[in-house]
């Protein structure tokens, strides 16, 4: 937001481009989770398009995007993010998306691309040395700019030529954000995204931890859009290697979940209330049965001699029967991913 | 001037906006897209797109589940 605010200081015209991997946190969670559905919905790139005025191309990139969580060339982060290989690649399709349009005579041609990075700011992928890479795997070279820390970097293109002034660009530089806050102000922009919050499920411990575990049990490095959705909402408890149960927290994970039972098979509670539980795998009719006495203890009947639940197996077919929940102990800690 | 109809219900945002701007570009100013979603999302996230890129809602209404949302294409 503040680098394209630069860049309108010196009256050029600019248009973003926001890409939808898959693993956005905004948008998807928002929706799924009844406490979040409580909360003003916004979506920060278009909120942000607007306060700036700009246009804004949302590109949906999740299935290319596979290859870059899948082989990372400059491998991970601290979870699996692979934050420099990803920078590559969005700035790498910008670039794709200038030529392309400069190409069209009939298209209005963009000269430059820019990014908010700041050298410093993030251990893996803005460091002063990552900068350069970034510019030249992505293709972009130096019509990249990064206005927030151009002063410190080498002259780019557009700096050379005149159609920037290097001089009303910025030399910030490391963690601290209280430089960019108070440009921020200067410009009069009070209200902007979490500066540093993630935006990116893969910096999650917690999810890298439930995407590991898929690749584990599918015995390969892959994934599907709806593998990398599921991942983002419910308990995930694995009581063996062939099988895993996705049990909702709450009403908006149970009517989310709810579109997935012709995909798996579910287990939902008749005689109390409780969560719809998803079972991936390929469970057998006794585990499955036991997939359903672990449903049931995190029913409201987790206490009863009995409750009843319908067992529907992957294509919908469904058995009504009783059955004990298991005890909190027999849950072993280390199911839980 | 054509109506055209797209249906996004079971997808959540940013899929529906995605779509909706994607069946956008193919459609001429005066067209008229309606836009069906089950993601309550698209009630801010479709208007807020539209004001961006300059086309016209004329129309968003939400029955149980289901929103409908009709979007005048403009020269933009």
């Amino acid at each position: 937001m503040l680098a394209v605010r630069v860049i309108q200081e010196q009256g050029i015209l600019v248009e973003g481009v926001n890409f939808f991997t898959g693993f956005c946190v905004e948008g998807h969670t928002h929706a799924i989770r009844k406490k979040d559905q409580q909360k003003q919905k916004r979506n920060n790139a278009l909120w942000v398009a607007e306060q700036l005025g700009i246009k804004l191309h949302i590109e949906d990139i999740s299935e290319e995007y596979k290859d870059i969580v899948l082989n990372p060339k400059h491998g991970y982060g601290a979870h699996l993010n692979p934050c420099l290989d990803c920078k590559v690649f969005m700035v790498g399709k910008a670039n794709a998306m200038l030529n392309k349009a400069r190409q069209m005579a009939d298209e209005k041609g963009f000269d430059f691309i820019i990014t908010g990075e700041v050298i410093g700011q993030r251990p893996k992928s803005q460091r002063k040395q990552t900068m350069p890479l970034i510019a030249r795997e992505s293709g972009a070279d130096d019509r990249l700019v990064r206005p927030l820390c151009a002063k410190i970097l080498p002259p780019t293109l557009p700096e050379r030529e005149g159609w920037l002034d290097r001089e009303k660009l910025y030399d910030f530089n490391g963690r601290n954000r209280k430089p960019q806050i108070a440009l921020a102000q200067q410009f009069g922009l009070l209200d902007f995204a979490q500066p540093a919050g993630g935006c990116c499920f893969l910096t999650d411990e917690s999810y890298s931890r439930k995407l590991a575990d898929l690749w584990q049990a599918q015995g390969r490095k892959d994934y599907e859009l709806d593998d990398i959705m599921l991942l983002k909402v419910g308990r995930h408890i694995r009581p063996a290697p062939h099988y895993k149960l996705i049990v909702s927290r709450e009403e908006g994970e149970n009517n989310f979940m709810s579109g997935y039972k012709k995909q798996f098979h579910s287990v939902r509670l008749i005689s109390h209330g409780g969560p719809l539980t998803l079972v991936d795998g390929n469970p057998s009719d006794e585990e499955l049965l036991y997939a359903a006495r672990i449903a049931a203890r995190f029913s409201q009947g987790r206490d009863a001699e009995s409750v009843q639940v319908e067992i529907q197996s992957k294509g919908g077919v469904g058995r009504v029967l009783n059955v004990t929940p298991v005890s909190a102990d027999d849950i072993a800690p280390s199911w839980y991913i | 001037m054509a109506d055209h109809n797209l249906d996004t219900r079971g997808l959540l945002c940013p899929m529906p906006v995605i779509k909706t701007q994607n069946a956008i570009r193919k459609l001429q100013a005066g067209d008229v897209l309606t836009v069906t979603a089950t993601d309550p999302g698209v009630l801010h996230d479709i208007p807020a797109w539209c004001r961006i890129n300059g086309h016209k809602v004329l129309e968003q209404k939400q029955e149980n589940r289901e929103i409908e949302i009709r979007i005048e294409v403009c020269e933009s």
